[in-house]
């Protein structure tokens, strides 16, 4: 089979497995439903594997294969097919993409056990991971479209997934809203772009742009920027971000497999493959890098002083994201692709673990009341140190070697770049504190009595469940959180998905060892062929002070944090005190939230107000519908009149009728 | 003789029928009137086709004969079923199509 064939089973088999599991989701007894939405995805891998393959039995400079299946439509000048592009670029994101989410659902099968939405969530999750990978193989600006918004779609209803829960059915609202702002500016920049290239397809798009466009012409800049927009609002990225943190009132696993692995890294796949657009409009490239540089210090201020578990693992995400994002628009493609998957593995890993770690809580998420686990929950606190130290750059972890190197190429581009070099790594700092803030208070100190009662071998179970966010009560009933709280502890599922990403988080960092192994860089390089930026390659010496540097951060970072919170356990408290303003600004996440409530939600809301009091009352219900009705009424009642069922009065009219036109016809002939 | 006076004869007859529709309230005399109008009309082109001299006029006037037994057949079909089902027989009382 060739390559592009692999690519259509790669979307066919998650299709599949949500049709099959829609279709039969009430006759599907136990966990089928999971095994088959987990099985679907186990396949697509799998497929993707045979593309990888098929892919590399190719010469280097026929790595772009396009599978065409047929043309949706292909009038005035659009030319719109439905196609897939087969690169190493989208190979490998489908690679990520279904390994991650395989293990994601792997563990689900367990987790969400004795949810009664058990089928409903697996036809959820597989249809993700199917508009997913639309996405990222895509052939053309029309289906990069479709599986955007069919992912933003996707998205909404897993974070809604517990729907009696109102916390949550805003937080889809949310999310939905501000990702439908980025389908706009998708669209809006694909716009800008056909209009001058006259194609869809990406690579007759990329052929032309250099011949089209000047460098930094008004017209792509502005559709990059759209781009732009698509992408921040995807990969929650300042000023669109407020909706991630929301997001975490899906169930954990979508977090880690929505919120974490996949869905947030569309905007960095995205730059990354409209690259040699960018690089024709270097001023967009520079927005997007000073956008990913002021998300990644802000998102890891914020971790510092929030407190609900998952929302701290949120903020790194997109502090994360935000060094790929600058990464990918500095020019250093290979190396943020390369963080994208390392992100992958240990952040989806650091979710499962902080699922499991809820899952003990009973459901609670707060860290103020966690504490003292690491001898109730051994395999947990492993998965959590493992993602924490991949997640704070410690080598030889993954994560060391993959932000380190988005750093090098960005500070080797020289002049003001070397800012977000150096705020790079004061992130860097910030990010190895925060992570262990998390571990050690969670697993550290004197255990709570939800880890005593775990150390006597009982998972501990609220007496009656509530919304975590809001404390109010519970049923366990369809539509809220299942009865039954699963830790890894005790069940395999969970385990093998967890040690399996705890392997990938360790050594994923081999495939990119600066100077040494250059695995992706080349494997990618067919995809950035043309780009000037791609074969940059520092000097030892820069390559070997950042690696140094790095390190030296993420195990500063891990001694500050042990100190504040290990040694001197009231010294958090002391600081709070002392900048309470500052830690008041961090706890508000930097008062985004209650800014656009003040800017765009409350008078959008007003105006909505008046036009339904005013416009709508008045005006379309009193004058225009109230009106028309009135008119109809006040004739059909004339005419009615005449319908009064005496035959004889039909009769003489009928005679009054025919004489009037006998009358009308002898005057006429005269 | 001139044709006037058939013309006058069947125009009065018409009126006499078009006055006993609508004043009487018997369905039956109603239909007995409807007879008149439509023998007046009879006499009319039988007239009219001596005058000019072709048969047109009396082929006419056979078919106005069938439709008119045509329709009293229906007519006092419906009459006696209303008859056997003791409904008034009165065609000021049946307007249930009243609007």
């Amino acid at each position: 089979m060739s390559a592009t064939t692999y690519g259509w089973l790669v979307l066919a088999f998650p299709l599949a497995g949500t049709v099959v599991i829609s279709l039969l989701y009430n006759r599907l007894p136990g966990r089928t439903a999971g095994w088959i939405g987990t099985g679907a995805i186990a396949a697509s891998f799998l497929s993707a594997l045979g593309a990888l393959f098929m892919l590399l039995d190719h010469g280097r400079e026929e790595r772009q294969l396009v599978g065409t299946l047929y043309d949706y439509a292909d009038t005035v000048g659009v030319d719109a097919q439905l196609s897939i592009l087969i690169d190493p670029l989208s190979v490998l994101m489908a690679l990520v993409v279904t390994g991650v989410s395989a293990l994601i659902h792997l563990y689900s099968v367990a987790y969400l056990a004795s949810d009664r939405g058990y089928s409903r969530f697996f036809a959820y999750l597989n249809f993700f991971v199917f508009s997913m990978l639309v996405l990222v193989l895509a052939g053309n600006f029309l289906l990069l479209i479709v599986g955007w918004a069919f992912v933003g779609a996707a998205s909404y209803l897993l974070i809604s997934f517990w729907y009696r829960r109102a916390t949550a059915t805003s937080a889809g609202i949310k999310a939905f809203v501000i990702n439908v702002i980025g389908d706009v500016g998708l669209v809006l920049g694909t716009y800008f772009i056909f209009k001058h290239t006259g194609t869809l397809d990406f690579l007759g798009t990329f052929e032309k742009v250099p011949d089209e466009f000047a460098t930094n012409d008004g017209d792509l800049v502005a559709g990059c920027i759209l781009l732009l927009v698509g992408a921040c609002a995807k990969s929650a990225q300042v000023p669109l971000h407020t909706w991630l943190p929301d997001a975490m009132e899906g169930p954990t696993t979508v977090s880690a497999l929505i919120h974490a692995a996949t869905m947030v890294t569309a905007g960095v796949y995205l730059i990354a493959r409209m690259h040699p657009l960018f690089e024709q409009a270097p001023v967009a490239a520079d927005v997007g890098a000073v956008i990913g540089c002021v998300t990644l210090i802000l998102a890891a201020t914020i971790a510092m002083a929030v407190t609900d578990l998952k929302r701290v693992i949120a903020y790194s995400t997109m502090s994360q994201i935000g060094y790929m994002v600058m990464g990918v628009s500095a020019g250093a493609y290979a190396a943020g692709l390369f963080h994208l998957m390392t992100h992958a593995f240990f952040k989806a890993l650091l979710f499962m673990a902080a699922g499991s770690l809820i899952g003990a809580m009973a459901g609670t998420q707060s860290l103020d009341r966690m504490g003292g686990f690491r001898r109730a929950m051994p395999f947990t606190f492993g998965c959590f140190v493992v993602g924490g130290l991949a997640l704070a750059g410690v080598p030889p972890f993954s994560g060391f070697f993959s932000k380190d190197e988005i750093l090098l190429l960005v500070g080797d581009r020289g002049g003001w770049h070397w800012i977000l070099y150096a705020v790079g790594y004061a992130g860097s700092l910030l990010t190895a504190i925060y992570t262990f803030r998390m571990i050690f208070r969670a697993f550290l100190g004197d255990p709570v009595p939800e880890a005593r009662e775990l150390e006597q071998g009982h998972v501990h179970h609220a007496g009656t469940p509530t919304n975590p966010m809001t404390g109010e009560e519970e049923d366990t009933d369809v539509g809220f959180p299942g009865p039954e709280h699963h830790i890894a502890e005790r069940s395999l599922p969970m385990k093998v998905a967890m040690g399996a990403l705890a392997v990938g988080a360790v050594v994923g960092g081999v495939v990119q060892i600066p100077h040494v192994t250059e695995v992706l860089h080349d494997f990618l390089e067919p995809t950035f062929s043309e780009s000037e930026l791609y074969e940059a390659h520092p000097s030892g010496g820069l390559t070997a002070f950042g690696l140094a540097l790095g390190a030296v951060v993420a195990l500063a970072g891990i001694a500050i944090a042990h100190r504040v919170w290990v040694q001197r356990p009231g010294t958090a408290d002391r600081v709070r005190a002392r900048l309470s303003g500052l830690h008041r600004v961090l706890v508000n996440r930097w008062y985004f939230d209650e800014a656009y409530d003040a800017a765009i939600v409350r008078p959008a809301a007003a105006v909505g107000r008046f036009a339904q009091q005013t416009f709508e009352r008045l005006f379309v219900e009193r004058t225009l519908m109230g009106g028309a009705t009135g008119i109809v009424r006040a004739g059909s009642s004339a005419v009615r009149a005449a319908q009064n069922g005496f035959l004889r009065y039909y009769a003489a009219l009928l005679l009054l009728g025919l004489a009037a036109l006998a009358f009308y016809f002898l005057l006429a002939a005269t | 003789m001139a044709i006037g006076w058939y013309l006058a004869v069947s125009a009065f007859v018409f009126c006499i029928g078009a006055a006993g529709v609508l004043t009487r309230r018997s369905p039956l005399v109603v239909l007995l009137c409807l007879e008149l109008m439509l023998n007046a009309g009879n006499l009319a082109l039988i007239a009219f086709s001596r005058m000019h001299g072709n048969g047109d006029g009396q082929i006419f006037a056979l078919i106005v004969m069938v439709v008119a037994a045509c329709e009293v057949t229906v007519g006092l079909g419906l009459i006696v079923a209303m008859y056997r089902r003791r409904l008034p027989i009165d065609v000021d009382r049946m307007r249930d199509l009243r609007g």
